[in-house]
């Protein structure tokens, strides 16, 4: 038992830094394709330009000034601006290494438009301050889905060939579309034609004091775009994961188990749910991170104050800073996504932990 | 090889393909599925050649006298259907065709002219607007005369001054006749039964244009009524015709799902075969790639790539593929090519001396090639939707009219709170009937080749 967890340390130990540097590479990429060829750089000198000439040629003090004086005035300062931000720097290694660690210890600078409730610039706090609301809406939808289909599933395999198996592999193309695709019709038929469910946004307006309205009102809100995204994703993995229950529960074992006399659930938990996991488990890692995306859309169609519409409003209002900031903070969310499932993958499967399966994922 | 035996082998095929073709009838959602898409091809083919490409662009940029004949946010027409009212539809009357001009000389230098705009107004809901074009040569002063059914003269206008141009004279703005109207809409009183409140008075109506012109000046005028309802898609705030977009999407989304859907599925078989095959340091790395590329968060990185560089249809199209290329299928096949690398078959081909090339385009990959029509089909819908996505959030295509541009336009406008629903269902509908085909077509195949799922 305790050598296990060593190992069950060892391997998770292991992930952890294969991952942190696969985040690495992935933000590093980010930042290069962001500034292909100091393309970024240049966006931001020309907007200081502006700024800067603006603010001394509009200074009153400077009122009365011949041109030339004014010119110098605007370079010097410039030359000051550039220095201050690190323009001046080439880009590749120092500069690009300094955005990356800028980038990977959540320095994102500071907003050039959006601000945070709060009232700050910063960008960190900015999404930090949403990232909460996002993670309410994302994880009651996991939540959700993960539980009905794993149950649906169990049951479906169990009845193969029923009329409700039928159903779920007809309807298996549902899949296809993207929640918020759904969220639109919706929106359309509670809120636009019924009436009875709110547009979106996340709570109330005025805001309820009391804490049980508070939840109630939030509850409210989540009925739409949690449906939505359930919509998009359960009946496909319903019918993934009854196909893999449908294999597992083929094998001789599980024959045995039933002959055995043991009871349906016994067989069903242990001889079954067990061995199914993992792959149930790499299947919910990629429908997850397919998630992860469509959330950003999710948020902006149902207008729910997360980083998915931070990011919307970021590239609406030319943001860069922003826009950069979402990216690295999705990276996180990514990679501490695929880090939850390696442990329980780690704990699901001996072999994996013990070093033997690691090539087989 | 004799005539005979050839037209013997010919039989053969066609029996074979009949065969084949019989057989469908097991997959009923195969059959749909075909239907569907062969559908949406031949809609494709006939946009691109009844509305060529350019035309296209030109339309959907719209700007002045493209669609200035078009009402605003029309309803499409098939809404007559279902109401039992007659919905008003657009009426354009011009001095050259219904209208009659009558000329008399006013002295040696000016003309009286008199243009009648005459038309029948035989609807139960009121128009959507009202608006005068006109083109005059020289700049003069005209009055507006408005002749009702049951013989009433109102005056919409004395002496208007117009310019010596084109110029359009828009009627239910004009807060002078709103006002004299006693502060209600002008397309709205003009067409109202007096007798009644709020009901429509049907019959011959016209508007009369008084303009003196000095002799040897032209002066022609267009009288449009846009009507509640418009074309087979509506129209949407800038007054063009949605079906253009409806149309124009067809192509676009196919082209789209399907180049992407070929590209990513094709270069992810050919690394994944490589990959697993020569083993060691490459496959690492392509692993590793894959590992990084789970990481990088693709719809962000699309939407910044759009947003800092270009948002055409094509790069899009071409970073998707780029950025798809590590993704998932990229585990699977390596699961499936490390099975097919163990077979004994490769090892004879190996025994024989065989290089590196030869069994992985003969051996290795032929063997793992029936999984790739599936995967490849069952993956255009997440591009189509990809597409839309983009254009949801403001990223779609700067020129071209796809699906996902106008559902973008219809949320912005604010379609659902004022209860345009045609605006965005048509495009959303046609979206998930090409997602279903292909589905349909993809989930059938799957059952077909591969026949683990069929036995189970």
């Amino acid at each position: 038992m305790r050598q296990d967890v060593i190992k069950l340390g060892g391997f998770v130990l292991r992930r952890a830094l294969w991952l942190g540097l696969a985040l690495v590479v992935a933000i590093y990429l980010t930042i290069i394709i962001a500034n292909m060829g100091g393309a970024l750089d240049e966006i931001r000198k020309t907007e200081i330009r502006g700024d800067v000439a603006v603010s001394i040629v509009m200074n009153p003090a400077n009122k009365g000034l011949p041109p030339s004086v004014l010119q110098q005035m605007i370079e010097a300062e410039l030359e000051r601006e550039f220095d201050r931000l690190g323009l001046n720097q080439p880009f590749f290694p120092k500069r690009s290494f300094m955005y990356l660690w800028n980038a990977i210890s959540l320095q994102l600078g500071r907003a050039e438009y959006l601000r945070s409730d709060a009232g700050s610039a910063q960008v960190r706090l900015i999404l930090l301050e949403r990232l909460p609301t996002t993670l309410v809406l994302f994880a009651t939808a996991q939540l959700l889905i993960f539980f009905v289909s794993l149950f649906a599933a169990l049951l479906l395999s169990r009845r193969y060939g029923s009329f409700l198996d039928k159903l779920v592999i007809a309807l298996a193309p549902s899949s296809a579309a993207p929640g918020w695709f759904y969220g639109l019709f919706l929106i359309l038929i509670f809120a636009a034609v019924l009436r009875v469910l709110p547009w979106g946004n996340m709570i109330d307006v005025p805001v309820p004091e009391d804490r049980a309205l508070y939840a109630l009102s939030v509850a409210k809100h989540l009925i739409l775009p949690v449906t939505a995204v359930t919509l998009s994703n359960l009946v496909g993995n319903i019918y993934t994961w009854r196909t893999f229950f449908l294999i597992y529960s083929s094998e001789d074992y599980v024959e045995l188990a039933r002959a055995k006399g043991l009871s349906v659930r016994g067989v069903d938990t242990r001889y079954i749910l067990r061995p199914t996991m993992p792959p149930i488990l790499t299947h919910l890692l990629l429908v997850l991170i397919t998630m992860w995306m469509g959330q950003i859309v999710l948020e902006t169609v149902f207008n729910w104050p997360g980083i998915g519409r931070i990011f919307y409003w970021a590239t609406q209002a030319s943001d860069t800073p922003v826009i950069i900031g979402v990216i690295v903070i999705f990276g996180y969310l990514l990679a501490a996504t695929v880090f939850a499932l390696d442990f329980a993958y780690a704990i699901l499967d001996p072999r994996v932990r013990l070093g033997a399966g690691a090539a087989a994922r | 090889m004799g005539p005979a035996q050839q037209q013997g082998n010919m039989k053969k095929q066609i029996r074979n393909w009949w065969g084949g073709l019989k057989s469908l009838r097991r997959y009923p959602s195969l059959v749909a599925g075909l239907l569907i898409i062969l559908a949406f091809i031949v809609a494709s083919l006939y946009a691109v050649v009844a509305v060529p490409y350019s035309e296209a662009i030109r339309l959907w940029r719209g700007g002045p006298g493209v669609w200035d004949e078009n009402p605003k946010t029309a309803k499409p027409v098939w809404f007559d259907f279902f109401t039992t009212e007659k919905l008003s539809r657009t009426i354009r009357v011009t001095s050259q065709d219904q209208g009659a001009v009558h000329v008399e000389p006013l002295d040696d230098e000016t003309d009286l002219v008199t243009i009648e705009l005459p038309f029948n107004y035989d609807y139960d809901t009121f128009p959507r607007e009202l608006n005068l074009f006109t083109d005059a040569s020289t700049s003069l002063s005209a009055s507006i005369f408005w002749y009702t059914p049951d013989g009433r003269v109102i005056t919409i206008k004395e002496d208007r001054e117009f310019r010596g141009a084109t110029e359009t004279y828009y009627i239910s703005q004009d807060s002078g006749l709103i006002t004299q109207l006693g502060n209600r809409l002008p397309h709205l009183v003009l067409f109202t039964d007096p007798r009644y409140e709020e009901r429509v008075l049907k019959g011959d109506y016209q508007m009369a244009l008084i303009a003196e012109v000095p002799q040897g000046g032209e002066l022609s005028a267009k009288l449009v009524v846009y009507g509640e309802v418009q074309g087979l898609a509506g129209t949407d705030h800038l007054r063009r015709d949605i079906a253009v977009a409806l149309l124009w999407g067809a192509p676009i989304g196919l082209i789209f799902g399907v180049l992407a859907a070929v590209g990513t599925t094709l270069i992810t078989f050919l690394l994944s075969a490589v990959g697993t095959w020569l083993g060691g340091k490459t496959d690492s790395a392509l692993q590793w790639l894959t590992q990084v590329n789970l990481i990088i968060p693709l719809l962000p990185v699309l939407i910044m790539f759009g947003y800092l560089y270009d948002r055409s249809i094509w790069t899009m199209l071409g970073l998707v593929i780029a950025l798809n290329i590590f993704g998932s299928t990229m585990l699977t096949n390596r699961a499936m090519f490390l099975q097919a690398k163990e077979s004994p078959y490769i090892e004879a081909a190996q025994a024989y001396g065989a290089k590196n090339f030869r069994i992985i385009f003969r051996y290795l990959m032929p063997r793992i090639a029936p999984t790739l029509l599936p995967q490849l089909v069952l993956i255009v819908p997440s591009f189509v939707f990809l597409e839309a996505t983009l254009s949801v959030l403001g990223l779609g295509d700067p020129v071209m009219p796809t699906w996902g541009k106008v559902i973008y336009d219809g949320y912005n406008e604010g379609a659902l709170y004022k209860g345009l629903y045609y605006w965005m269902v048509e495009p959303a509908l046609l979206l998930m009937l090409l997602g279903i085909g292909f589905s349909l077509i993809g989930y059938s195949l799957d059952r077909i080749f591969n026949p683990r799922l069929r036995t189970v």
